[in-house]
C-alpha cells in the first residue's frame, strides 16, 4: 500500500519527528507514512513518537542514497490532530 | 532554582566544616613517617572506615580514587585483566554509566556485551543470567540505581546470577549512595561522595579481598590509584556521608513525596513522557521528554527562568547521539529533561516548576512553529 513520504533527511532532532506527525495528521488511519532520516535520534524517536501516538513501526532499512527510511502504519489517531 | 543534583551536589556544609579543619590537620602528606604525616594518615584511615562501615566491607577492602569516572575505568581494566584467564568478555547492562560502557569496549573490544532492559529502564535478568553465565566472562557490571532516570537494578538477583557463574559483579552505585539502602550483594562497588554532598575530587571503591585484580598501570604503593588522593576531601566525603545518613529517612519521604507530586502534575501536560520506574526508583530523581521539542531548547528556557536542569537529549548540542540510557529504554530522547531534587529543595520549588513548565514547553512549541500536531 503506497502512502506519504517525508523526507527529513539532514534535520536534527525533533524535526524529523515533528514532520513525521504533520504527514500523520494529513493522512487517514490505516494508511502507510515513509520517513526518511539521518539524524541518530530518529532511531529512537520515531518508535516513541508512534507509540505514543498508537501507531504502528512496520520496519526500517536502508534509504536510497543516504539515511533511513522508516514505515510507520498509522492508527485511529491518524487524520486528526490531539486535544492540544 | 537547583534541580540538577545528580553527580553533583550543593557540597553540605558537614563536609565544608570537616574539609577546612583537615587542611589544618591532614595537610601532610600520609605516606611520610613523621607526626604530621601519622596525624595526615589516622584522618584518611578514619574516613576509609566511615565508608567500610556504610558500605558493609572491612577498612583494607575500601580504596580512594581522585574521582567516580576513574574508580570505574580502573575496576573494570583490573579485574578484566586480572580474570583474563577465564575469559575476555565484559557483561554490563546497556543503561550503565558512559564510564562503564567505555570501560568495557576498552578492556574487551568486540567482548563487550551489553543486556538490554525494558521500558522502565530495569535489566532484563533472564538475559543478563544467560550472559554471565556463558563461557569467556572476565568481570560483570550493574548499577544500583540509574541517575538519569531513578530506576533501582535488580542488584541482589543479578549478584547471585554472577555468582553462581564464578564471576565478580562490580556495582555501580554513585547515584545511590546516601539516598537508599545500599546492598552488600557485590564484589566490587563504587560510590562518588560528589554526588552526596562531598567535596570533589575523590571517591570510593570497595573490593572484597577474594576478588582478583591485576593493575595494568606502574605499582604504587597505592596500587589501585597511584599517587593516593586528597586527604581534606576524603575527610569531608566521610563526613558528608555521616551527615546525609543520620537524617536519610526524612530526606527520602520528603523528597519522593515531592517527586510524587511532580509526576501526577507531569501526568497533566499534554505529549509529556514521564520516564523510569514510578516505585522502584532513588527518591530524588525524575526525568520526562516532551514530544517535539528541542531539549537544549527547554534546558536553556527554563534556566532563563531561574531553573538549573539537566537533559539527556543531543538536538542541538555538540553530542550526536542522544541518551544511551533514554534510546535502550525506547523512551523519547529528545525534549528530555532530567531533575535530580537536592535535599534543600522546598514544596513551593516544586510546585512553581509544575507551574511553569506547562508555559515553557508551550512557548518553546510555538517557536518551533509546532502547533496542532
Amino acid at each position: 500500500m503506497s502512502g506519504a513520504v517525508v523526507d527529513a533527511r539532514g534535520l536534527r532532532c525533533p524535526l524529523p519527528v515533528i514532520r513525521l506527525a504533520a504527514a500523520a495528521r494529513e493522512a487517514p488511519a490505516g494508511s502507510e507514512v515513509v520517513v526518511l532520516w539521518s539524524d541518530p535520534a530518529a532511531r529512537h524517536d520515531i518508535p516513541a513518537w508512534a507509540r505514543m501516538r498508537g501507531h504502528t513501526v512496520l520496519g526500517t532499512e536502508p534509504a536510497e542514497g543516504d539515511g533511513f527510511a522508516t514505515t510507520v502504519l498509522l492508527g485511529e489517531g491518524a487524520g486528526a490532530p490531539s486535544s492540544t | 532554582m537547583y534541580l540538577d543534583a545528580g553527580g553533583r551536589a550543593p557540597v553540605h556544609p558537614a563536609a565544608r566544616a570537616a574539609y577546612d579543619a583537615a587542611l589544618d590537620e591532614g595537610w601532610a602528606d600520609p605516606r611520610r613517617l613523621h607526626a604530621e604525616g601519622r596525624r595526615a594518615r589516622l584522618l584518611l584511615d578514619t574516613a576509609r572506615q566511615t565508608f567500610a562501615e556504610v558500605l558493609g566491607c572491612r577498612t583494607e577492602e575500601v580504596h580512594l580514587s581522585p574521582g567516580h569516572t576513574a574508580t570505574l575505568h580502573a575496576a573494570v581494566r583490573a579485574v578484566a585483566h586480572g580474570r583474563r584467564r577465564a575469559g575476555a568478555t565484559v557483561v554490563t547492562s546497556a543503561v550503565e554509566r558512559a564510564a562503564i560502557l567505555a570501560a568495557a569496549r576498552h578492556a574487551a573490544g568486540d567482548a563487550a556485551l551489553t543486556v538490554p532492559v525494558d521500558r522502565l529502564g530495569r535489566v532484563d535478568l533472564a538475559a543478563w543470567s544467560r550472559a554471565v553465565a556463558a563461557p569467556g566472562v572476565a568481570v560483570a557490571a550493574l548499577q544500583h540505581a540509574n541517575g538519569e532516570v531513578g530506576t533501582l537494578q535488580p542488584v541482589a538477583e543479578a549478584h547471585e546470577a554472577a555468582r553462581a557463574a564464578g564471576v565478580p559483579l562490580l556495582v555501580d552505585a554513585g547515584a545511590s549512595v546516601g539516598h537508599v539502602e545500599v546492598p552488600d550483594t557485590w564484589d566490587l562497588l563504587a560510590a562518588d561522595p560528589a554526588d552526596w554532598g562531598g567535596p570533589s575530587g575523590v571517591a570510593v571503591l570497595a573490593v572484597r579481598a577474594r576478588v582478583r585484580s591485576t593493575p595494568v598501570w606502574p605499582e604504587d604503593e597505592d596500587a589501585w590509584f597511584p599517587g593516593g588522593v586528597s586527604v581534606p576531601a576524603a575527610v569531608g566525603a566521610a563526613a558528608a556521608l555521616r551527615a546525609v545518613l543520620a537524617d536519610r529517612a526524612q530526606a527520602d519521604t520528603h523528597r519522593r513525596t515531592l517527586v510524587d507530586r511532580l509526576r501526577a502534575a507531569l501526568g497533566e501536560v499534554p505529549d509529556v513522557d514521564v520516564v523510569g520506574d514510578p516505585d522502584a526508583r532513588l527518591p530524588h530523581v525524575l526525568t520526562f521528554s516532551c514530544l517535539y521539542v528541542d531539549g537544549e531548547a527547554l534546558v536553556t528556557e527554563l534556566d532563563r527562568r531561574g531553573f538549573a536542569v539537566g537533559s539527556g537529549s543531543a538536538c542541538t548540542s555538540s553530542a550526536l547521539e542522544p541518551s544511551h540510557v533514554l534510546a535502550a529504554m525506547g523512551a523519547l530522547t529528545h525534549g528530555n529533561v532530567r531533575l535530580a531534587l537536592p535535599r534543600e529543595v522546598t514544596a513551593e520549588d516544586v510546585d512553581r516548576f509544575a507551574t511553569v513548565l506547562p508555559d515553557v514547553v508551550a512557548d518553546v512549541r510555538r517557536a518551533a512553529g509546532v502547533t496542532g500536531l
